[in-house]
């Protein structure tokens, strides 16, 4: 079937997607937008995370039919075509990033956070990043990195 | 396999009773993974995502009607004061994109006998709404579950709301895992008072091939504050009390061993739970608070 969705600002058309094919699978192999991994395929561990109207999902957990005419934001659309989002550089920033694979994932659900919650605790942090699992860096950098975002976010006028 | 999206209720009834071997979708939270993991090929998946009717809720004659397409998220963010043990439990379910997703009609549809809404519904009044062309019935969540992942629903039906009784007293919920998120509860224990009736009404999960009450524990619990006078009084509640509605919980149960705990282990912890949860429920009633 034909899916046609907007992913990260731009029309796409996604085709032969298969019925029961996952959003993640059609983003990375159709739509050529790789930086959601695909790692437990059953929701546990949020390297898929993509929002989708605007709230994060798993996207291996999406059905890709289920996305048609919705509105999809991915880690690729983080950034602007110069500069990389400030919970990115953040990231970077904090030594966040061992092996990156969860990276994506972490992103978006820091993204997401802050943009609810301005200055988080760290319970809110562990809270909102549960469902992202990192098995290198051991959280403490992560935890670090959106409050450094979080922090320059507030300090920006 | 086929895919589809109704926009309407009555379409969506018409592809189910089309093809009995359709599965609907809501978050994908559990069909999904089926799907990535090649366990179930249905003939057809039926995105329920875009049926405006089981999107809201509404108040009707002192209960909660939930569309079955509400998400944990929405019941945690606008019904915690209204169903504060079904919103307890939300809180406990997976990671917050699994609460962004996940419905209670869908936990329901699975019927796993871990699915966190099951205790809270069983300790309150709560009626699934089943459609099919044929037409709507009503079924008493108690009736609901009838073996392991396995309910009521006949193949041409889907459930088009729940309703569920609004606290009149205080309720809490617990549930034993190895983490405080993405845990499948280990055991899970729901429990509400009930005081304008003096009924302790109670939900066990993961310690049995269905969720279910403990029925003659809750019999014991109201004899005992009857006798005592205890709804009047909101005085202490002994302990001896607790620690027998406890061990009676724990005779409700019929566990297995599997990989995430062992049946005499779930038997244990849902005693506990049983106790604790009585206890802190006894003390906000106390409080008079809800």
């Amino acid at each position: 079937m034909r899916v046609t969705t907007t992913v990260n600002g731009q029309r796409v058309e996604l085709d032969d997607v298969w019925e029961g094919e996952s959003l993640m699978y059609a983003l990375r192999e159709r739509a050529g937008l790789p930086g959601s991994k695909n790692a437990c395929e059953q929701g546990e561990c949020g390297s898929c995370t993509v929002y989708l109207d605007g709230v994060p999902v798993c996207s291996c957990l999406v059905a890709a039919g289920q996305s048609e005419g919705r509105d999809i934001t991915t880690v690729e659309g983080l950034a602007s075509k110069t500069d990389l989002h400030g919970v990115q550089q953040a990231f970077l920033d904090a030594g966040a990033v061992q092996c990156g694979f969860c990276t994506p994932g972490l992103l978006i659900a820091a993204h997401d956070l802050i943009a609810r919650v301005p200055e988080p605790s760290d319970p809110d942090i562990r809270e909102a990043l549960a469902g992202n699992l990192c098995r290198c860096t051991g959280y403490e950098k992560i935890m670090d990195a959106v409050h450094l975002a979080a922090d320059r976010a507030g300090a920006r006028p | 396999m086929d895919f589809a999206c109704p926009r309407t209720w009555a379409e969506a009834l018409e592809v189910q009773a089309q093809e009995p071997d359709t599965v609907p979708i809501c978050g994908g939270t559990d069909v999904m993974v089926d799907v990535n993991f090649d366990r179930r090929r249905p003939a057809a998946l039926l995105d329920l995502t875009r049926v405006r009717d089981l999107q809201g809720w509404s108040h009707r004659d002192g209960r909660i009607v939930l569309g079955a397409g509400v998400t944990y998220a929405r019941v945690i963010d606008e019904l915690g004061d209204r169903l504060p043990g079904l919103a307890m439990a939300a809180r406990t379910v997976g990671s917050p994109q699994i609460r962004n997703r996940g419905t209670v009609g869908g936990n329901l549809g699975a019927a796993s006998p871990a699915g966190d809404s099951h205790p809270p519904l069983l300790a309150t009044e709560t009626v699934v709404v089943a459609e099919s062309v044929r037409g709507a019935r009503r079924i008493e969540i108690a009736d609901f579950y009838t073996g392991v992942k396995r309910n009521a629903l006949e193949p041409d039906e889907l459930i088009r709301e729940i309703e569920v009784e609004v606290a009149g007293g205080p309720q809490q919920f617990s549930k034993i895992g190895p983490r405080n998120a993405m845990v499948i509860a280990v055991a899970g224990f729901a429990l509400a008072l009930h005081p304008d009736v003096r009924r302790v009404g109670t939900g066990l999960g993961s310690a049995s091939p269905t969720p279910r009450r403990a029925a003659e524990a809750e019999v014991f619990v109201a004899a005992e504050f009857d006798e005592r006078g205890l709804w009047e009084s909101r005085s202490e509640l002994p302990e001896s009390v607790a620690e027998e509605f406890g061990r009676r919980v724990g005779l409700a149960t019929e566990p297995i061993d599997d990989v995430r705990g062992s049946a005499a282990y779930r038997k244990h912890a849902i005693s506990v739970l049983a106790r604790r949860a009585l206890t802190w429920a006894w003390s906000d009633y106390r409080r008079h608070r809800l």
